[in-house]
């Protein structure tokens, strides 16, 4: 029983981190249509903008308020001088443009920081707590709990305020939200602040546990196009149950299997799942038009 | 996503190809060049194939290199474990990769859009994944070295002979191609390209066609896999890897969806720009990350087909 909590702990605490990935896809995708495969270079430049700060002595509070305005700066220009003057391109053109984006971020981190592994100090020190006999770090609840402050705040801000209503309508059906007087091309760079946005959150609260360099935001961004697409591409509620269920069976994999091909056994699970359900566990069953 | 159309003679492209491979030696200034065409032609074999699946036929695949690794491994374990021929091995590799393309593709093809392309990468990674763990078969990430092809006593090594392997591989790999694609099948894929429904109401066998350039693609990627090896004389699991499945899907649509000469402008761009870009040392991906930006954003419809439509508008 404690191993099994001790999976399910760590595997919930990666799958929210694949879950803040998968939301920031799936705010995009829903605007633009398409996958922007720099989402994880979002979780690293935050986590090492806030790592070399805090090296250069800037307390942490304010280290981290730097490394999520830079991020959403890096969220801004990719749409303004990136996916902006492609306008009217084809979502294929658009991803390698985003994937070049990738490349260039990466670049950018290993020639202005360094290209070796980083921590941030845990917010809640690094004594495990107990819980029915599997050690859990502080920080790990940090995440469980950041992650749910997130997903509740976009929740509002989606069904609350004009302008998540208006991304709302803008993923329904482009076409209409124009013809209402949504402008959708501010949708879509909202689209890229909130995603940069929770990426940068992402980043904050993951460093302490899972470390940072240079070049990991291409691994999690596959994690996390696997995760939304797992939880049915488009749907936030989706995005969510995918990132977690992948941390799951992620975890599970690795401590009852075999931790070599942990990643393939939560691989094999998304096949099956979408040979059941084509759509994903949240999609839309989608209408072809002729 | 409009199919670039061959305008009028597209067998043009395989001449003008087979002249450029025979002509390139002669002002190549050294080995050191015969071995970065080689690289190209090695590529852009591969990138062929996968254009046929997503220009032509508009299925996404972001797991090829899985196939490009079987064909790599194949001449790597054939004749170290079953005692084959390399030769035997490369087809074998071929044969096994089509053989696989066939058995997964028929469940993975009825995915659509970026549901297949979460499929296709997840069997690349579990490709990968089996070349890196299986360590006492494979080497792991250590790699393993790669014996030399031999045909009828000869042993094929060195920049000049592999220019010359990979060079006449790729004007047939194109030639097949342009036949298939102007062929009633190439219609076919083209007409699935632009609607599945619509394909389908007309009569066209769509999972059969489907199936049957994902087969050809994997075989494709088999091949340029296998010479790519043999060629490096030494193979490690990063030649499978996600990143080199996104080389190829990038070289594809740089240099033109839909396009053969495209494939090959694109091969080119990515193999050639590394090479030059070390000049700016760290600066290096930063560049290569500004270059595909600005392309894309000038070029949308990929290289070959945008300067195409400008050439045209221009002379009408």
């Amino acid at each position: 029983m404690a191993e099994f909590l001790q999976f399910a702990f760590s595997g919930l605490t990666v799958g929210a981190i694949y879950a803040l990935i998968a939301l920031g896809f799936t705010l995009i995708y829903n605007a633009s249509d398409v996958i922007n495969f720099a989402q994880g270079e979002f979780v690293m430049v935050s986590g090492m903008t806030a790592v070399f700060a805090a090296a250069a002595g800037i307390p942490l509070p304010l280290a981290a308020l730097l490394a999520i305005v830079v991020t959403v700066l890096f969220g801004i220009l990719l749409h303004r001088l990136a996916i902006e003057p492609a306008r009217g391109a084809s979502p294929v053109t658009l991803i390698i443009i985003t994937i070049g984006a990738s490349i260039l971020m990466r670049g950018l981190a290993a020639v202005f920081f360094d290209k070796n592994f980083h921590s941030l100090p845990p917010l809640a020190g690094d004594t495990p707590l107990n819980l029915g006999g599997a050690a859990i770090l502080p920080q790990s609840i940090i995440v469980l709990i950041g992650t749910g402050i997130i997903v509740t705040a976009l929740w509002l801000f989606l069904n609350r305020t004009l302008m998540g209503k208006a991304m709302l309508a803008t993923a329904a059906n482009r076409l209409a939200a124009r013809l209402v007087g949504i402008d959708t091309s501010a949708v879509i760079g909202i689209s890229f602040v909130v995603s940069a946005l929770i990426g940068a959150i992402g980043g904050l609260l993951a460093t302490p546990i899972t470390l940072t360099n240079y070049a990991i935001g291409t691994l999690l961004a596959l994690k996390g196009f696997a995760a939304a697409m797992l939880g049915g591409m488009g749907s936030p509620i989706g995005a969510v149950a995918g990132g977690l269920l992948l941390g799951l069976l992620e975890a599970f994999g690795a401590g009852y299997l075999s931790s070599q091909y942990k990643d393939a056994i939560a691989f094999i699970v998304i096949l099956a799942v979408l040979f059941a359900m084509p759509q994903g566990l949240f999609g839309r069953a989608s209408i072809e038009r002729v | 996503m409009t199919v670039h159309r061959f305008t009028s003679k597209p067998y043009m492209v395989v001449i003008a190809l087979a002249t450029l491979v025979l002509l390139l030696p002669l002002v190549l200034p050294s080995a050191f060049y015969l071995r970065i065409a080689a690289l190209v032609f090695i590529n852009a074999l591969a990138v062929i194939g996968l254009n046929l699946l997503m220009g032509f036929a508009g299925q996404v695949s972001l797991g090829h290199a899985g196939f490009f690794g079987i064909g790599a491994y194949a001449v790597t374990l054939g004749p170290a474990y079953l005692g084959l021929p390399v030769w035997a091995s490369l087809i074998g590799g071929a044969v096994f990769s089509a053989l696989l393309a066939f058995i997964v593709g028929q469940p993975i093809l009825k995915l659509r859009g970026y549901y297949l392309a979460v499929a296709t990468l997840g069997l690349g990674l579990l490709i990968s994944m089996v070349f890196t763990n299986e360590a006492d078969i494979t080497g792991g990430p250590n790699g393993m070295e790669v014996p030399r092809l031999v045909v009828f006593g000869w042993r094929a090594y060195g920049s000049q002979t592999w220019y010359w392997i990979s060079g006449v591989s790729l004007v047939i790999g194109a030639w097949i191609a342009v036949n298939l694609i102007t062929s009633p099948t190439g219609r076919a894929f083209r007409a699935i390209h632009d609607s599945e429904t619509a394909a389908r109401v007309l009569g066209i066998d769509v999972p059969r066609y489907k199936l049957l350039v994902f087969v050809m693609s994997a075989v494709y990627a088999a091949i340029a896999g296998s010479y790519f090896s043999l060629f490096d004389g030494f193979v490690t699991p990063d030649t499978t890897g996600f990143i080199r499945s996104i080389e190829f899907v990038v070289m594809a649509v740089l240099g033109g969806l839909g396009s053969i000469l495209g494939s090959i402008t694109g091969a080119a761009i990515l193999v050639i720009l590394p090479q030059v870009l070390t000049v700016f040392h760290e600066y290096e991906h930063i560049m290569l990350g500004l270059i595909m930006i600005v392309f894309m954003i000038f070029l949308p419809g990929g290289i070959v087909p945008s300067l195409a439509q400008r050439f045209r508008r221009r002379t009408a």
